[in-house]
């Protein structure tokens, strides 16, 4: 068995030798550029642009403005499932080029050149004039009733608002004897800033259009970039090759749409887009940034009587993932904490801000911020240790969802708990951290948090899968989920070599999703890939192994219940006689003159079901007081995702989350100026991604309770590490230095002014 | 792919200095690794560069008669970090340098370049100000040497004349002999990243160690240049050590220093961080130094 093996990753080696091949790598030299003109202003109107110094640089082959598109086809960009209910179609506010300015950064033209120069030149010589309107850019403001409004049918720019009411939370505050605490916490708009920018070509061949992109949707960019240009669906091919990370931004449809236009534009010539850093942080999505308003109405023995959730989540310019993502945290509250008495409203609204989309943790890392600071400003208001106040309130074993169904079979919050305090000693430091004094004070902190796996059922969830059996025995396995740099392949291979009882070796992922090729899938999103390809491929296996077994009885006269295929090799189970070799019998099938099949299995596995993932954080730092600094000195994320398909991989998963959370927690933020909206940083200098100079010794650790729904054991590690990470460390800070800081991240800027109202400095 | 009209390649400075009076709109390119940067952001795009990074000459770290420290323009700051003449006389500016970007820049980027460039963020430039550093400018009138701080004339404007380079930058005898440093960077991540602040401070003591005979102070984005604050030099001098002196020294330099609100930081937190930097800046310094506080 291979599954539970840390077996090397299948694209190891041509990773890191550089021979495999990404899309800027695929692309023809002979490509023409395209460019895009980003507007200039924050919120208003394209009035004129003036071509005519653009179209004089040599090497310029057209120019196309928001006033060329000819028939607007509005679309939707979320990499969601379709739904034929267009009640829950997402929203389609997009065109591929616009007039109508929503943020600093918006696509108002393109040039198509013959070299990057030349595109570049060109598009700073178009002379735009616009019609300014004011810039809104903090979600509460853009409520208000003479904030301005950005799309014509969203009054008080409000995407949406829903709310849950459990129990009467206005009566349940009137108990005698209850401490009320309250707060409100506020997370920053981040990037994904993943190492290969967003970069596609598009070209024509006959009819049909092919897009290459760095995708994790190619199955959803196909839908979009066809209701975009307005072509049939199977007239547009998509193809996704290796791509250098995404982690959400790249589960939207960023520029496939863009492209394809450009490229009917040009006659189906090759037209290549590849997106800046500066434009990847100005004009492609972000992280909501969300203020959160969390009141907590507490009984004398610690628990809670009644609770209030308020979410106002800063959309910017365009709905792209919308919603879901403030719906998300909301459906959190009630159940990580539950009682009897809550109120939660969650509020999506409209800013002249870059467009917020999905990014790793969708909403629960903004959640887990909130909420796991104010568990510990009520725990300290109550003088109860932080996790003996958790432990009285949290999820309790055997919860179960009424909505998902999920359940909460094992003890998994504290034995997670109980791991990461051995690793950190958390007790001991608990105590000798107390009642500091002085300019440097040392500080421990925890964070819990849990996380679904996959989308039901909100949405559609699907796997498709196909195994050809070649001539030696080996097979290929393709599926429409997609390895994004996490490991997907490799994990692929290790639940294929068990299910059909061959040698890990012998199994090839094909990693190169093509629409036209590549069975159904909806690709990388939600931490779903393990879990639901899982089923896809036992589904599939058990097919192909049927039919490997019924061919080899043909072969061996043996019945096929009788049959069992191990390590490669056809064997007799009554006695475990190898009969031949899984190669022999493939040849044979192949060339056979009495009876050829190749040999082959695919089929759907539609998922409807759901599980949590659980874990913590704790950190543990040092605050430099006089010098509004933090250094991170320990750090440790516990994960029960259930069964581990590959332990170093999913290690690896969870470094990459800390790191991330680090950032969240630390350093970064992206900045716009408040008179015009533009972004002040926008690149990798000004904007703060931590460095491995930033990070201590990341430990990860798992808790292992099998997963029942699962076809594997397994369930959601993709997003949950980044989740709990800033909150440990602002909670390791409130123990060091008894200041509770509520805004991420915690810059020194941010903990200079906290110092400062608290007389620390 | 830059959009850069031409390169000239320089073969000797005064080829260099020839250049630059025949293409009087071009831009001088040593390492590149700020001129490159600006080109691809379209600031210098189209720009004509002469380029010096093949002078040798340049290159190098060397005492001369007088036993002043002669540093090549060209070289680079790993070069600098790990040259035993900075290492045994002034250790201080191969610490700071150490502090810019991340690795690959400190092998291609040229303290030169980055003392040209006049941005006060620079990490040499602090270090070289409380050093009372000489700026060597080369050019079709021949040599001429100016301190560091008349070097710099505002933001982004040094004093470079039509057809002139920066061939050295020297530390007179004077200036080192005796004198321990101490440069503190102040950014928002621990690699790859300019200045918040930055402080380079250092002393000479008296033989007994008790007293502090000179200090001096400098301070990088506490300004439009770089700067020294003087008041604060003057008041510890001649003063006896102890720790009340130093939260003083660190009073003081608010005096002297403006820097501004920016949305990087504020005004209020840069002046007060910049106080604590004195205060620790001079107290490691006494320290190394071989005082005791």
């Amino acid at each position: 068995m291979v599954v539970g093996k840390s077996v090397q990753r299948v694209d190891a080696v041509d990773k890191v030798t550089g021979r495999a091949k990404y899309t800027d790598d695929l692309c023809d030299k002979q490509a023409l550029i395209a460019k895009i003109c980003h507007s200039t202003i924050g919120n208003g109107k394209v009035l004129s642009i003036d071509t005519a110094e653009a179209e004089k640089v040599p090497g310029v082959v057209k120019i196309v403005t928001c006033f060329d598109i000819g028939e607007k086809h509005y679309f939707p960009t979320a990499g969601h499932p379709w739904s034929t209910d267009p009640n829950h179609q997402d929203v389609a506010d997009r065109l591929v080029l616009t007039d109508r300015v929503r943020f600093y950064g918006d696509d108002i033209a393109a040039v198509i050149a013959e070299d990057e120069v030349a595109a570049a030149q060109a598009v700073r010589a178009l002379k735009v004039t616009y019609e300014e309107y004011p810039v809104v850019l903090d979600p509460i403001e853009a409520m208000k009733d003479d904030a301005p409004r950005l799309h014509e049918e969203y009054p008080n720019n409000i995407l949406n608002h829903t709310s849950s009411r459990f129990g009467n939370y206005e009566e349940a505050i009137k108990e005698e004897g209850l401490t009320k605490v309250e707060g409100w916490y506020d997370t920053p708009t981040v990037q994904h800033c993943h190492i290969e920018n967003f970069i596609c070509y598009a070209y024509q061949e006959g009819e049909r259009l092919t897009v290459v992109a760095s995708t994790q949707i190619p199955h959803i960019v196909r839908r979009i970039v066809g209701q975009a240009v307005g072509m049939d669906w199977g007239k547009i091919r998509i193809v996704k090759p290796y791509i250098g990370g995404g982690f959400g931004n790249k589960q939207d449809a960023l520029y496939e749409p863009l492209c394809a236009f450009l490229c009917k534009q040009v006659g189906g010539r090759l037209v290549k887009l590849d997106i800046s850093r500066e434009e990847t942080f100005m004009s492609n999505r972000v992280r909501h940034a969300m203020k959160f308003h969390l009141v907590s109405y507490v009984r004398k023995d610690g628990t809670f009587a009644a609770r209030k959730f308020e979410a106002y989540s800063n959309q910017g310019g365009y709905a792209s993932h919308g919603h879901s993502i403030a719906a998300k945290a909301m459906g959190a509250f009630p159940q990580l904490y539950p009682c009897e008495n809550v109120e939660c409203d969650a509020y999506t609204v409209f800013t002249n801000r870059t467009v917020a989309g999905a990014m790793r943790g969708y909403g629960m890392p903004q959640f887990a911020f909130a909420v796991e600071s104010h568990t510990d400003d009520v725990a300290k208001v109550m003088g109860i240790e932080p996790i003996a106040f958790r432990k009285q309130n949290l999820m309790p074993v055997g919860y179960v969802d009424p909505f998902s169904k999920n359940e909460l079979y094992t003890d998994s919050f504290n034995q997670c708990m109980e791991k990461g305090m051995k690793y950190i000693d958390y007790e001991r430091k608990l105590k000798e951290y107390q009642n500091q004094t002085g300019d440097v004070r040392k500080g421990i902190g925890m964070s819990v948090f849990w996380y679904n796996t996959a989308v039901w059922p909100i949405s559609l969830e699907t796997s498709s899968c196909r195994m050809v059996l070649n001539q030696d025995g080996s097979v290929q396995i393709q599926l429409g989920e997609t390895e994004i740099g996490q490991g997907a392949d490799t994990a692929y291979a290790q639940m294929t070599a068990d299910v059909l009882g061959i040698p890990f070796e012998n199994v090839h992922t094909i990693s190169t999703q093509d629409t036209d090729i590549t069975p159904f899938g909806t690709g990388a999103y939600a931490s779903r890939q393990t879990y639901v390809a899982g089923f896809a491929i036992k589904q599939t296996g058990l097919l192909m192994k049927a039919r490997i077994l019924k061919y080899a009885h043909e072969l061996t006269r043996m019945p096929e219940y009788n049959l069992d295929i191990v390590d490669g090799n056809i064997v007799r189970t009554t006695d475990g006689r190898e009969l031949m070799t899984l190669g022999e019998l493939a040849k044979e099938a192949l060339y056979s003159l009495e009876h050829c099949e190749h040999i082959t299995s695919e089929s759907t596995a539609q998922i409807k079901s759901n599980a949590y993932s659980f874990g913590c954080c704790f950190a543990e730092v040092e605050v430099d007081v006089p010098m509004c600094k933090i250094q991170l000195v320990d750090i440790v994320n516990v994960h029960d995702c259930g069964k581990l398909i590959n332990p170093s991989l999913a290690e690896a998963q969870v470094h990459g989350g800390m790191s991330m959370g680090i950032g969240y927690g630390m350093s970064e933020t992206l900045l716009y100026d408040e008179k015009t909206g533009k972004p002040l940083n926008n690149n990798l200098l000004d904007y703060k991604l931590s460095t491995f100079m930033d990070h201590p010794h990341l430990e990860a650790e798992f808790v292992e309770n099998e997963e029942p729904t699962s076809a594997f054991g397994t369930k959601s590690l993709g997003e949950p590490p980044a989740c709990p990470v800033a909150s440990a460390i602002r909670n390791a800070v409130l123990q060091a230095t008894g200041v509770a800081v509520n805004q991420a991240p915690l810059r020194p800027q941010v903990l200079f002014e906290r110092f400062k109202e608290e007389g620390l400095i | 792919m830059y959009d850069m009209k031409a390169l000239y390649e320089a073969k000797s400075v005064s080829h260099a200095c020839e250049l630059l009076i025949e293409h009087p709109q071009s831009q001088v390119i040593a390492g590149g690794s700020d001129v490159l940067v600006q080109m691809r952001e379209g600031k210098r795009a189209g720009k004509e560069l002469v380029s010096i990074y093949m002078l040798d000459e340049l290159r190098g770290v060397t005492l001369d008669e007088d036993q002043n420290i002669r540093i090549g323009s060209l070289t680079s700051f790993s070069h600098i970090t790990h040259d035993d003449i900075i290492q045994k006389y002034i250790p201080v500016l191969g610490e700071a340098v150490d502090m810019v970007g991340g690795p690959q820049i400190r092998n291609i980027g040229t303290i030169g370049g980055n003392t040209c460039n006049g941005v006060t963020s620079a990490d040499s430039a602090s270090t070289l100000f409380a050093w009372d550093a000489v700026v060597e400018l080369t050019g079709p009138e021949g040599v001429r040497r100016i301190p560091i701080s008349e070097f710099y004339i505002k933001a982004g404007k040094v004093d470079l004349r039509p057809g002139e380079i920066q061939t050295a930058i020297l530390i007179p005898e004077k200036a080192y002999k005796g004198y321990f440093g101490h440069y503190t960077k102040y950014a928002m991540r621990n690699a790859m990243d300019i200045a918040t602040l930055g402080c380079s401070v250092n002393v000479k003591l008296s033989t007994d160690k008790q007293t502090i005979e000179d200090a001096r102070i400098a301070y990088g984005v506490a300004g439009p240049i770089p700067m020294r604050t003087k008041t604060a030099e003057a008041f510890v001098k001649g003063k006896k050590i102890s720790k009340e002196l130093m939260k003083e020294f660190g009073e003081k330099v608010l005096e002297d220093v403006t820097p501004r609100d920016s949305w990087r930081a504020s005004k209020a937190f840069r002046c007060h961080i910049g106080e604590v930097m004195a205060e620790r800046g001079l107290e490691k310094a006494v320290k190394r130094a071989g005082g005791e506080i």
